[in-house]
């Protein structure tokens, strides 16, 4: 009784697939279908929302708060992952190449394991203007007092620099794990060559981590552009709209406006966004997988 | 039809004839059914009273108990809204000025007015004016439960130390060009790293160790905690008609004189620059011995001289402007959900609430001051049983003429923002007050176009 045909996987890969499926479905699929229709609605949360059309949107181009917002939060991720990708590249370097402690390794993920408004409002004592920690230190040098939170130019690279503060170390891991797949060898030869840890850093570490580092980027850009309980804690959008970003701007029209099909509109606006950052970042994703091959 | 539907059709109309015997059940008036109320409200230092006013009114009616659920101020709206979009809000809830007018136009509050003419309660035993806040037209969403005034908060020992006492205290003046007999206390109150104060010609500004005054930027619309009050006694009024108005006035030129006066406290050095400023809430800030005087609201009595104060505070009227002595007043009211499956009970229960009873309990216990007047007196004389010197809000609210309510209109929680960062832009020195007040008034009335 053998039969070339192969059996067929297709009916029990359905089934195993349902659960998520349907998780999907209900949690993802249903909910984004409720938020466009939203966005093309006078929707209030209290009242029946009734169609208006691209109403919602063509107020929404016109609207200076919502480009404010986009590139306040253009800036913010500018700050954030440039400052967290070049400190957490640092830091995984040194751990592959200087150290390899556990002890070390479990301590940098502390400050990734502290919920974040505990971080918001522990920076925010640390900080403050007047009874800070850090402005106190700045007194003793003969430094007038920063007000971190409250100063336009610093307010946002503040921020930018607590929530680095909080993912370096998670980013550093990731990084740390990509180099581990790095043949040892590699190292072994180049430094009989004469080659100096920079020198190594350049022409191995560097080429050969790409692809985790485009998965790495792809990752916490998106968590960027998400920033939203460290401002929701310490600024509150302020001073003025300097820290609006696009979250916080959503948050106010949805919720203390009311604006509900408005604050629709200005999400489907920033997944479309995101949507076009992932796909320019698969590609870079996936033209440098073959470099270790 | 098959068998199969045959039964379920048998089974569907055996459970639609039990349903309406069910309703018809519940709809026979004044059986005595066991209820349940849901009562929401914000503030942890009034549940307990307000558990106790649930357990005499219990008492009263044996068939309603009430369920209480207190959540945090952001978290409280945030949670109510939600649950009115869902179609299962508490029973009753506190209501504030602020959000309220949301529900009202979307039909979300009950109209009491019916309730209220057939039981005949007393609207003439409320401080003056709470009763009124809550109407709109001939409807009426609430009855007022307490009320809350603003005076000065100062650090008693730190202005003893500069000459400054109670008695001189007692009667500031201020206008907005010279800021009056208040800047000058002001003045004295601010102490550089030298121990000089702000009236020696040697005072250092860049050097302050303590500020004499301690403003609030981030205080809406209104700034009941600062300069609404001296707004209002420069003169100032928000609107064409409070509550409901449609025609805001932020661009009156004697709005924009207050803001430039706060803005010359920052540039001589009394108040910390906003730039410069904590993030911190004031009382903090007063605790720490940074700053000597501020404003502060009746809510805030237990803060500043509760067990929790670091240093020894006191209070004193707010200064009287051109115009004299004006104190935002603002009311909370207790509001019936219009979709509520018990609204007689519910109506008892905010009855309750706002009768003397209810109101002489909370009072009793010295954390707010209740809305009937007899009650506001049992609160005074608990804080004067405590030691707590607290009077001159009760004369503040009790002034003729020397009291405004803060706005009640729609769109409160957008203009609030809008006008928060219009006046905190002014104080940057990004735009003249007057220059980013009228732009930000001419966004605010446009909302109501």
């Amino acid at each position: 009784m053998s039969s070339t045909k192969p059996r067929d996987d297709r009916r029990a890969a359905w089934w195993f697939l349902l659960p998520v499926l349907v998780g999907f479905a209900v949690f993802y699929g249903y909910p984004a279908a409720r938020g466009l229709w939203y966005s093309v609605t006078d929707y209030t949360m209290l009242n029946t929302p009734s169609y208006v059309g691209a109403e919602n949107y063509s107020k929404l181009v016109q609207d200076d708060k919502f480009w404010n917002a986009l590139l306040v939060t253009g800036w913010y991720v500018v700050l954030n992952i440039g400052s967290q990708t070049l400190l957490a590249l640092g830091i995984a370097t040194l751990m592959h190449r200087l150290t390899r402690s556990v002890v070390l390794r479990a301590t940098l993920l502390l400050p990734w394991l502290v919920p974040n408004v505990t971080i918001g409002l522990l920076w925010m004592w640390l900080l403050d203007t007047n009874l800070g920690f850090f402005n106190q230190l700045l007194h003793t040098v003969g430094w007038g007092p920063v007000g971190f939170f409250t100063d336009e130019t610093w307010a946002m690279p503040t921020v930018a620099g607590i929530n680095t503060w909080a993912y370096t170390g998670y980013t550093a891991l990731l990084l740390y794990a990509g180099m581990l797949q790095i043949p040892q060898y590699l190292y072994e030869g180049a430094s009989i060559d004469g080659a100096g840890e920079w020198r190594m850093f350049r022409r191995i570490t560097l080429p050969l981590l790409r692809p985790v580092l485009a998965l790495a980027l792809v990752v916490s850009l998106i968590g960027s552009f998400q920033i939203f309980d460290t401002i929701a804690v310490t600024t509150k959008g302020g001073p003025v709209s300097a820290t609006q970003v696009i979250y916080y701007f959503i948050y106010l029209q949805a919720f203390k406006y009311f604006h509900m099909g408005y604050a629709a509109a200005a999400a489907v606006f920033l997944a479309l966004i995101l949507g076009v950052l992932t796909a320019i970042q698969m590609r870079l994703l996936r033209a440098s997988r073959s470099d270790l091959a | 039809m098959n068998r199969v539907t045959r039964a379920g059709a048998a089974l569907l109309s055996l459970a639609v004839a039990a349903g309406l015997a069910a309703c018809s059940q519940s709809e026979e008036p004044g059986t005595g059914e066991a209820v349940t109320l849901n009562y929401w409200l914000w503030d942890d230092n009034q549940k307990a009273s307000y558990q106790q006013c649930a357990d005499e009114f219990t008492k009263a009616n044996p068939n309603i108990t009430i369920k209480i659920s207190q959540s945090a101020w952001n978290e409280y709206w945030q949670n109510l809204t939600t649950q009115i979009a869902a179609g299962d809000a508490p029973d009753v809830w506190t209501n504030q000025g602020s959000y309220y007018p949301q529900f009202v136009s979307s039909g979300q509050i009950l109209d009491i007015q019916p309730y209220v003419t057939k039981d005949g309660v007393d609207l003439s035993q409320y401080q003056g004016g709470l009763a009124d806040l809550f109407t709109k037209g001939d409807q009426r969403f609430g009855l007022p439960k307490d009320w809350d005034t603003m005076a000065l908060v100062y650090n008693a020992d730190h202005l003893k130390a500069q000459g400054l006492d109670a008695a001189s205290l007692a009667n500031l003046t201020w206008n907005p060009a010279d800021g009056g007999t208040f800047e000058q206390a002001i003045a004295k109150a601010t102490v550089d790293e030298k121990g000089r104060n702000g009236l020696d010609p040697a005072f250092d500004k860049t050097k302050v160790k303590v500020f004499g005054f301690l403003p609030e930027w981030a205080d809406g619309s209104q700034g009941q905690n600062g300069w609404g009050n001296l707004a209002a006694s420069n003169g100032f009024t928000y609107l064409d008609k409070n509550p409901w108005g449609t025609q805001y006035k932020y661009d009156d030129p004697k709005l924009a004189e207050t803001i430039d006066w706060f803005k010359k406290l920052i540039d001589k050095g009394y108040s910390p620059a906003l730039d410069k400023a904590s993030t911190l809430s004031r009382d903090s800030l007063l605790n720490a011995g940074k700053g000597a005087i501020t404003f502060a609201g009746s809510w805030m009595i237990n803060s500043y001289l509760g067990d929790g104060a670091k240093l020894k505070f006191a209070f004193a009227p707010l200064p009287a402007g051109p115009q004299g002595r004006k104190t935002a007043i603002n009311g909370l009211s207790d509001a019936i959900w219009a979709g509520t499956k018990h609204k007689d009970e519910a109506w008892q229960w905010v009855k309750f609430l706002g009768s003397a009873q209810c109101q002489n309990i909370v009072g009793g216990n010295g954390v707010v001051f209740p809305a009937i007047k007899s009650a506001s007196e049992k609160a005074l004389a608990a804080h004067t049983a405590k030691g707590r010197d607290v009077k001159v809000f009760v004369d503040e609210a009790a002034a003729p003429g020397g009291t405004f309510f803060v706005p009640i209109t729609e769109h409160g929680n957008e203009i609030s923002q809008t006008v928060q960062d219009a006046i905190q832009s002014a104080i940057l020195g990004q735009a003249s007050a007057a220059d980013a007040l009228k732009k930000a008034n001419d966004q605010v009335n446009a909302l109501f176009k």
